[in-house]
């Protein structure tokens, strides 16, 4: 498999990528672990006319808390956040999921949050957390809150010369707890179904906060506002995930396809919406 | 298990000698097709069908020749020209090589570029404008055999449907009076999905035609390279003596590797016409859309029993997708392989077994992907039948086998379609494997679980092939009789050199091999080397695949062998100065009878082979031989999984997988069951994930290895392997040959178990793959 002609710039500097990423116009895009856009490049259903490698810029590689967020670098591979012990809840429950070893060693959070597939576990998992996405264009930083910034199947809210340099992703101060559940066909595979769950306790045990979004059931990760809405207040029980989950089920929209039918797909977010919500109670109440 | 008869550094039969190949192939030192680099090599892209079906109306390759770095493009007209646009199939049939008229399958080759690199190529692909006429495409055989379906084969004299041949055997009356006189009739109707042998290496060729000689030295990932020169002298009219085909290490085959392409053809002829050499491997994606698929059986399997579980007999109604071609690579007299070994392990007197296949608009091969022509859809089918009419008749599965099964004083046992199986136990390797597993106490677990709303099956197969093909009064692959050959040349110091027929692609023959002439003349293992894969310099054979090698490779290496011990022993006879008749060789060392201290070695032998010899004998120590097999092998096995199903998803996982074989004597035990170990693995892939399907609109479907599942290490479940070994009596070492049992035999046993998790329920059938959503489909509705 052999791509189409390309130029190739490397930026030494998020400046330099951003200035190159202008000059370059509709033709450029950042390189970052290649895990998505290069298997596109060779299959040729993307046909970039220059890359902007930004693997050589220094000082985006750190994840770690600081001001209450997790903080998620451009170049913080898949397989950094496994390792990390500055991750928590659905994030750390996520990371192992993510793609097979081959593709976590290279490919980036921020990469796979630029992405917008909506297969992708990340967005999910952080239209369940929470998040923001810092970026930089040539007129200085912003943040955008993960929910705005996803837009729709492979497109964000992310100006045309704009570098996703940084996640931010508050850190609860109570008794929280996450998961995420998916349905894969085999390791390295998309979800087929995945739910992403995230519950904070207060101090009489109720949920005082609740993320709840699901991967590849809908034309974009989906983050389900009813089910979290009737989740606040509540104290965690089987009665109320049930319910929760008729909700998740109701917002999925799956369609048949070689995966499965979307009968059998609502099924499993219904399933997985009960088993990972009890999951993040379980472990909010141990902690 | 037979202790080895030979001390470890012989390395004679029954050792676990390290694999030979390994050390070079893992430290990057192999030399696979696209390593090959001569030069001035031109490289060649081919253009392929986006549409299953349409018609063309033309081609305007100017803006492609146009491009700098491109020597010419390749179209059907001009391969007409040269009267190669269409070639004949193993089946008898014909097909494109490149479209001329109509295109019949996404992914079917239209052009061909050849540029000086493969982007460039590739490149100009994009250049090339087809006008394609789109023609309502056909998908299923069942859509392709109805009244008024569109002709795909129109270009075919005489074709007015989509009908690709039908076969029948056994005998009709006598299976009409064994269901006269059954108690019930048990019915299922299966489908054995397409599947694709997906080797690792994909496809290649390095054709270089030289312009002067008019020599033919093709490089080529060949499964059966002394076959392909034959047919390659016979399409391309190319004297055969100017063609050389070098088969390199190859990179996994399982069948995908026997055929040969139109990119081979074309590659080929751009050689010969431009003078330059000319390379081209396939991308995985089209290794996948194109080349030998296998399966995609529609079977309807009907069991005649009696109250007591007693089968009395057998029909199997079976339509067979072909695709766009019909190019199974099989045996002339059988129009669907050996799928009448479908009687399988059992002692019935009557079956009846009615083929039919039709053209579609899909990809044609129907190779047999590690599966000795077609086997893997009737042990499948039989297996789950049985089971299926232990439910009907309420008897447990393993019991309704143990009923049925041919008994070990049977043999040698005909079967109701005329197999001849050679030898077996199958009550002691069933009995074996369930005692390994626990059966009973399993059945009582699962009779606890269901209790409890928890859903655990356990799934039996117990399979029978019929490898080795095959004795020349019945086998042929176009008119070329299937036996195979070894040459053996004993150098003067004692080392020697094997050459066979036969042609590994990862089996490991350069171990396996070695080690049976170890056995015979007591030469070290580690002292032979096995020389194939090049047509110059290795005998005549029809090359590896149908688990042959073994039992005809290895028959030959056996009877090569002892040719050389012979003369041997009558050189040892004059070195010690006794009678030929009381020499005795055992590991290497020949001695005269009585007096153990009067011996010369097998070495020493070599050397006076060349130096000092009997009056009037000839000198050297080298033979050939060609064996023709008198029966094929039949190697058998039972398989037990247990699994637990999620009832609210449908996903289920294998707990545990007994794999019980008997293929004869193992000659290398570890590389034994390095095969059964990779069998499984492709058994468990066909039965779980691994399919090729099409749209209605016949795009493919699993073009690629994010669509295309094939199990890691971590899907994989853990196989517990056991063996018995019954010999076979007519093979020269009593080996029945392995690479295929455990892809044949297992699919049956992971399907089976998750059938009995679901059975209280009613469920007879879930089709492969056994996805969790037709798993939890099926419990949903039987609920
Ligand atoms: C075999 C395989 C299996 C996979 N399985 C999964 C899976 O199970 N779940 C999953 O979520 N993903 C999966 N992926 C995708 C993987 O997670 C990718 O790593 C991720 O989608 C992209 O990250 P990347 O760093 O590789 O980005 P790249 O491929 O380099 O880029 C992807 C796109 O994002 C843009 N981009 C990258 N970084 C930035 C940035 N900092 N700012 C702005 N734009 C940027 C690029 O321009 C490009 O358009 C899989 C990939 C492969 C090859």
């Amino acid at each position: 498999m052999f791509p189409s002609r390309f130029d190739l710039v490397v930026a030494q500097s998020v400046g330099e990528a951003v200035e190159a990423k202008a000059d370059a116009g509709e033709g450029g895009r950042f390189l970052a672990g290649g895990q998505s856009l290069i298997p596109m490049m060779k299959m040729r259903v993307a046909f970039p006319e220059t890359l902007i490698d930004i693997n050589r810029i220094a000082g985006l590689d750190a994840i770690e808390q600081s001001n209450g967020h997790l903080q998620v670098g451009a170049l913080v591979r898949h397989a950094d956040v496994v390792a990390s012990d500055a991750t928590f809840g659905a994030i750390a429950a996520a990371a192992p999921w993510v793609a097979d070893p081959l593709v976590r060693n290279r490919g980036t959070m921020c990469g796979s949050v630029a992405h917008c597939d909506p297969e992708g576990d990340w967005n999910s998992v952080l239209l369940a957390t929470g998040a923001d996405v810092v970026a930089q264009g040539p007129n200085g930083e912003r943040s955008i809150s993960i929910a705005d910034f996803v837009d729709g199947a492979f497109t964000s809210t992310l100006g045309e010369d704009e570098l996703v340099v940084g996640l931010r992703i508050p850190v609860p101060s109570g008794r929280s707890g996450g998961s995420y559940l998916k349905l894969e066909r085999k390791v390295g595979d998309y979800a087929t179904v995945a739910v992403a769950s995230h519950l904070e306790l207060d101090d009489s045990g109720a949920i005082s906060a609740a993320g709840l979004a699901l991967t590849s059931v809908n034309p974009i990760n989906t983050k389900v506002a009813d089910a979290e809405a009737l989740l606040v207040g509540q104290q965690p029980s089987e009665d109320l995930f049930a319910e929760a989950a008729e909700l998740a089920a109701a917002a999925a929209e799956p369609r048949d396809d070689v995966r499965g039918t979307a009968a059998w797909k609502r099924q499993v977010v219904r399933t997985y919406t009960k088993r990972g919500l009890a999951a993040a109670a379980q472990q909010a109440e141990g902690s | 298990m037979a202790a080895p008869t030979t001390p470890a550094e012989i390395g004679g039969i029954g050792h676990s000698v390290q694999r030979k190949e390994d050390a070079r192939l893992i430290e990057g030192q192999g030399n696979f097709l696209d390593d090959i680099d001569l030069p001035d090599t031109l490289h060649m892209a081919i253009l392929r069908s986006p549409l299953a079906h349409a018609r063309i109306n033309g081609i305007d390759s100017s803006a492609a020749t146009a491009i700098d770095g491109v020597l010419a493009v390749v179209t059907g007209d001009l391969m007409d020209q040269h009267g190669l646009a269409w070639m004949p199939t193993l089946s008898g049939d014909t097909q494109a090589v490149l479209a001329t008229d109509k295109v019949r399958y996404q992914g079917q080759e239209v052009a061909a570029v050849i540029a000086t690199d493969p982007y460039i190529a590739t490149d100009a692909l994009e250049h090339i404008v087809v006008d394609y006429e789109e023609l309502p495409p056909i998908t299923t055989p069942q859509q392709s055999l109805e009244e008024g379906a569109a002709l795909i084969r129109d270009e075919k004299e005489g074709q007015t449907d989509n009908l690709a041949y039908t076969w029948e055997t056994g005998d009709q009356g006598a299976t009409e009076e064994a269901f006269a006189q059954a108690d019930r009739v048990v019915t299922l109707e299966t489908h054995y999905p397409r599947s694709h042998p997906a080797p690792l290496e994909t496809c290649g060729i390095v054709a270089d035609v030289n312009s002067v000689t008019g020599q033919a030295t093709i490089y080529m990932t060949s499964q059966a390279p002394h076959a392909h020169r034959t047919l390659f002298a016979m399409v391309a009219g190319l004297p055969e003596q100017n063609i050389r085909i070098v088969s390199p290490d190859i990179g996994g085959g399982f069948g995908n590797k026997v055929p040969i392409y139109p990119g081979y053809v074309v590659a080929t002829a751009a050689s010969l016409l431009i003078g330059q050499p000319v390379k081209w491997v396939e991308s995985r994606t089209e290794n996948l859309i194109s080349t030998g698929f296998a399966r995609d059986y529609y079977m309807k399997g009907e069991l005649a029993v009696t109250d007591e579980g007693r089968i009395l007999g057998l029909r199997v109604d079976m339509l067979s997708d072909q695709g766009a071609f019909y190019s199974d690579a099989q045996p002339t007299q059988f129009r669907a392989g050996l799928f009448h070994v479908v009687t399988g392990s059992y002692d019935f007197p009557a079956a009846h077994i009615n083929c039919k296949g039709a053209f579609t608009n899909k990809a044609p091969g129907g190779v047999a992907y590690r599966c000795s022509f077609r086997i893997t859809e009737a042990s499948y089918l039989i297996e789950r039948l049985v089971q299926t009419a232990a439910y009907e008749v309420g008897i447990d599965p393993a019991e309704m086998r143990l009923k049925n099964f041919i008994q070990p004083e049977q043999f040698p046992y005909e079967t109701a379609t005329g197999f001849v199986y050679d030898s077996g136990d199958y009550p002691t390797a069933l009995r074996t494997a369930m005692n390994e597993v626990g059966y009973e106490d399993l059945r009582r677990e699962q009779a606890e679980a269901r209790a409890e709303g928890r859903l655990i099956g356990i799934g039996i197969a117990h399979f029978t092939e019929a490898v080795g093909a095959g004795p020349s009064r019945t086998y042929d692959i176009a008119g070329l009789k299937m036996i195979d050959s070894a040459e053996l040349r004993v150098h003067p110091t004692g080392k020697a050199i094997l050459k066979l027929g036969v042609k590994t692609q990862g089996q490991g023959h350069e171990t396996t091999f070695a080690q049976i002439v170890a056995e015979v003349l007591g030469i070290p293992a580690n002292d032979i080397k096995v020389e194939h894969g090049d047509t110059d310099h290795t005998p005549y054979g029809l090359g590896t695949y149908a688990s042959r090698s073994t039992p005809v490779g290895g028959a030959a290496t056996a009877v090569v062998a002892r040719k050389l011990a012979e003369k041997s022993k009558k050189i040892a006879a004059h070195l010690l100065e006794a009678a030929d008749e009381d020499i005795e060789l055992a590991s290497g060392v020949f001695s005269v009878a009585g007096s153990p201290d009067r011996s010369v070695t097998i070495q020493d032998v070599a050397l006076a082979a060349y130096t000092n010899l009997p009056e009037g004998m000839e000198y050297g120590l080298e033979d050939v031989t060609y064996y023709d097999p008198p029966n094929l092998t039949y190697p058998y096995g039972s398989y037990i999984v247990v699994v637990e199903v999620d009832p609210d998803t449908g996903v289920w996982e294998v707990q545990r997988m007994v794999a019980l074989d008997d293929c004869g004597v193992r000659i290398n035990p570890m590389i034994v069951e390095g095969q059964i170990c990779g069998g499984l693995t492709e058994g468990f892939a066909m039965s779980a994930m691994q399919w090729i399907t099409f749209d209605d609109d016949g795009n493919c479907i699993g073009a690629n290895f994010m669509d295309y599942l094939v199990p890691t290490a971590w899907e994989t479940p853990r196989f517990e392997l056991l063996a018995t070994e019954v010999p076979s009596p007519h093979h020269p070492i009593g080996a029945k040959g392995v690479g295929e049992s455990a892809t044949v035999g297992s699919p049956a046993a992971f399907v089976n178990a998750v059938i009995d998790a679901v059975a209280h329920l009613g469920v007879r059938n879930i089709d492969m793959p056994v996805l969790p959503d037709r798993v939890w489909a099926a419990i949903d509705a039987a609920v």
